[in-house]
C-alpha cells in the first residue's frame, strides 16, 4: 500500500511538473514577426501590438465580433514596407483551435482567391495573402498594388509561417 | 416608472420636437416645410487617376457641385455660408467627423476633408475654429491627418486627447458617455462618413459613423447593432449639432468590411449628401447591393446582414428620417 502510494505520488509530482513546464511554454509565444532583412526586401516597420479579445475592438471594432465568435485568443498585429515602397500589415490572430482559424479563413473566400502552399492552407488575392496554420490565421494586405506585389507577400507569409 | 408604451410615447414626442429644431433646412424653402427630403448623389467617373490615386482638384469640383446642388447656391461659398450660419456655427467651432476605423486604405480621404475644410474658410470660418476629429490618433493617422492642438492652425485630434463626460447618458436600452468634443467644443458637425460593408450591421455610413463619438462603442454592437445605432442618432445632442453629412463614397468596401480588404475594393466615384441620416443610409444600402450583385454576391438582406437599424431610425420612437424611398428626393449630378 505504502509503495503504491508512493507510485501516486510519484505520478502527481511528474504531472505537476510537466504540466507547469507546458504552462511555461504556452507563456512563452513564438514571435511570429520576421526581423528586419529575414525576408530579402522586408523591413518591419513598426512594433508589434498585441490585443486580447476583450480589447480586440481598439483594432478592428467591427471586425472583432467575428474573431472573438470564432475562439480567437490573442491577436498581434505589425507594419511592414518592401524595398522601402510597398506598405503591408500582418495580423496573426492564434485562436483556440484550428477549427477557428478555419472558419475566419473560409470566411468571405471568393471565386478570385487562389489556392497557394503556405501552412496547413493558403489563399491569395492581388494584394492580399491569408492563410492558416494549427490555430494560426494569418493575414498580409499590401495597401499599394504593383507588379511585386503578390510574389512580395508569399515570401513575407512563408517567412511568418516559419516562425509559427 | 413609465412602462414601455409610455416611455416610446415620450420618445416620439421629443424626436419630433428635436426633429424640428435640429435639420438645416438647406434642401427646402419655407414655402415648402413638408417637401421630401433631399439627397445629393455626385459623381465624377474619372476621380480616381490613372496611378489609383484621387485627383485632389476634382474632387473638390466634385464637393462643389454637390454642395451647390444640394442648396441651390450656384456659388460654393455662398452655400457654405448659409450652412455655417444655419448651424449656428458663425465664429464658432465646426467639427468634422471622420472615420479612420477601417484603417489605412479604407478610411475618409484626406484630400475630401481638406477641400472641405478649405471651403469653410472660405466662408470666413478661422482654421482655429475648424477641428477634423475622430476616435483617437489612430484613426485620424489612419485617414493621412497629422495630429494638431494648436489653436492657430486647423485643428485635428481625437476624443482621447479631449476625453469623454463623466455623466453616463440614456435612450431606450443604450447607454453612452459622449466625447467633449461633441457636446463642448463644436457648435455643429459635418459628418464624414465612408461608405462599407460592416459584418454586424451590413452597411456603415451616415449613421453608423456616431459610433465614434461615444467611449465604448462596442456596446452598441448587439444585434446587428440594432436598435444601437438608431439610438444613439436619438440623443438630442446628436440630433441637434450633427447638421449635415457628406459622405465619401469615392472608394468603399462591398464585402468583408468595415475593415480593409482590397480583394473586395470598389471606387463608386461619389459623394453623397443630404442632412436626413436615414434617407442617406438607405440610398447606401441600395448602392451596396447593386455592387454586391454585379460581383455576384447574396444581397445583404440574403446573407442575413440587412441593415435592420435603418428602419428602427425611421420609426415613431425614433423619427430619425425616411427610409421610403418614394418620400426621398434623390437628385444625381
Amino acid at each position: 500500500m505504502k509503495k503504491f502510494r508512493q507510485i501516486l505520488l510519484g505520478v502527481l509530482v511528474f504531472g505537476l511538473i510537466a504540466g507547469s513546464a507546458l504552462t511555461g511554454c504556452k507563456k512563452k509565444a513564438a514571435n511570429p514577426f520576421p526581423a528586419s532583412g529575414a525576408i530579402a526586401g522586408w523591413e518591419k516597420a513598426g512594433e508589434t501590438r498585441t490585443f486580447e479579445p476583450k480589447d480586440l475592438w481598439q483594432y478592428i471594432d467591427g471586425d472583432s465580433e467575428q474573431y472573438i465568435q470564432a475562439g480567437v485568443v490573442s491577436t498581434s498585429t505589425s507594419d511592414y514596407k518592401y524595398k522601402g515602397q510597398l506598405e503591408a500589415v500582418v495580423d496573426v490572430y492564434t485562436m483556440g483551435g484550428p477549427d477557428g482559424a478555419q472558419t475566419i479563413l473560409e470566411r468571405g473566400q471568393t471565386k478570385d482567391a487562389k489556392t497557394i502552399k503556405v501552412g496547413d492552407e493558403g489563399l491569395q488575392y492581388a494584394q492580399s495573402v491569408t492563410f492558416r496554420k494549427g490555430p494560426y490565421l494569418v493575414r498580409i494586405v499590401a495597401y499599394q498594388a504593383g507588379s511585386q506585389t503578390a510574389e512580395a507577400l508569399v515570401a513575407l507569409a512563408h517567412g511568418v509561417e516559419t516562425n509559427l | 416608472m413609465k412602462n414601455r408604451r409610455e416611455f416610446l410615447k415620450d420618445a416620439a414626442t421629443t424626436a419630433a420636437l428635436l426633429s424640428a429644431q435640429s435639420g438645416l433646412g438647406l434642401s427646402r424653402t419655407k414655402q415648402h416645410e413638408n417637401e421630401k427630403p433631399k439627397v445629393v448623389i455626385a459623381h465624377d467617373p474619372a476621380l480616381h487617376g490613372t496611378d489609383g490615386k484621387l485627383d485632389s482638384a476634382r474632387v473638390a469640383a466634385l464637393l462643389d457641385r454637390a454642395i451647390s446642388t444640394y442648396t441651390g447656391h450656384p456659388r460654393p461659398a455662398d452655400a457654405w455660408k448659409r450652412i455655417v450660419n444655419e448651424g449656428g456655427a458663425k465664429d464658432k467651432v465646426v467639427g468634422i467627423k471622420t472615420n479612420g476605423l477601417g484603417g489605412r486604405g479604407i478610411s475618409t480621404h484626406s484630400v475630401l476633408v481638406f477641400a472641405i475644410a478649405e471651403r469653410l474658410q472660405e466662408a470666413g470660418v478661422k482654421p482655429g475654429n475648424i477641428l477634423i476629429w475622430d476616435r483617437n490618433a489612430r484613426d485620424l493617422q489612419a485617414c493621412g491627418f497629422t495630429i494638431n492642438t494648436d489653436p492657430s492652425h486647423l485643428r485635428c485630434y481625437g476624443s482621447d486627447v479631449s476625453g469623454f463626460e463623466e455623466n453616463v447618458e440614456t435612450w431606450g436600452a443604450s447607454r453612452v458617455r459622449f466625447s467633449k468634443i461633441l457636446t463642448r467644443e463644436c457648435a455643429m458637425i459635418i459628418n464624414v462618413p465612408i461608405l462599407k460593408d460592416h459584418s454586424m450591421s451590413g452597411l456603415t455610413f451616415a449613421m453608423k459613423n456616431m459610433y465614434g463619438v461615444v467611449e465604448k462603442p462596442w456596446e452598441l454592437h448587439g444585434g446587428g447593432c440594432n436598435p444601437g445605432i438608431a439610438d444613439l442618432n436619438a440623443f438630442p445632442v446628436i440630433r441637434q449639432k450633427i447638421k449635415l453629412t457628406i459622405g465619401d463614397a469615392m472608394t468603399s468596401v462591398y464585402e468583408g468590411g468595415p475593415g480593409f480588404r482590397p480583394e473586395h475594393l470598389w471606387q463608386p466615384n461619389s459623394l453623397i449628401i443630404g442632412e436626413d441620416r436615414v434617407a442617406i443610409d438607405q440610398i447606401a444600402w441600395g448602392i451596396l447591393d447593386k455592387k454586391r450583385t454585379e460581383m455576384g454576391l447574396k444581397t445583404l438582406e440574403a446573407v442575413g446582414r440587412a441593415p435592420r437599424y435603418i428602419a428602427t431610425a425611421a420609426g415613431s420612437a425614433h423619427a430619425l428620417g425616411t427610409n421610403d424611398p418614394q418620400r426621398i428626393k434623390l437628385v444625381e449630378v
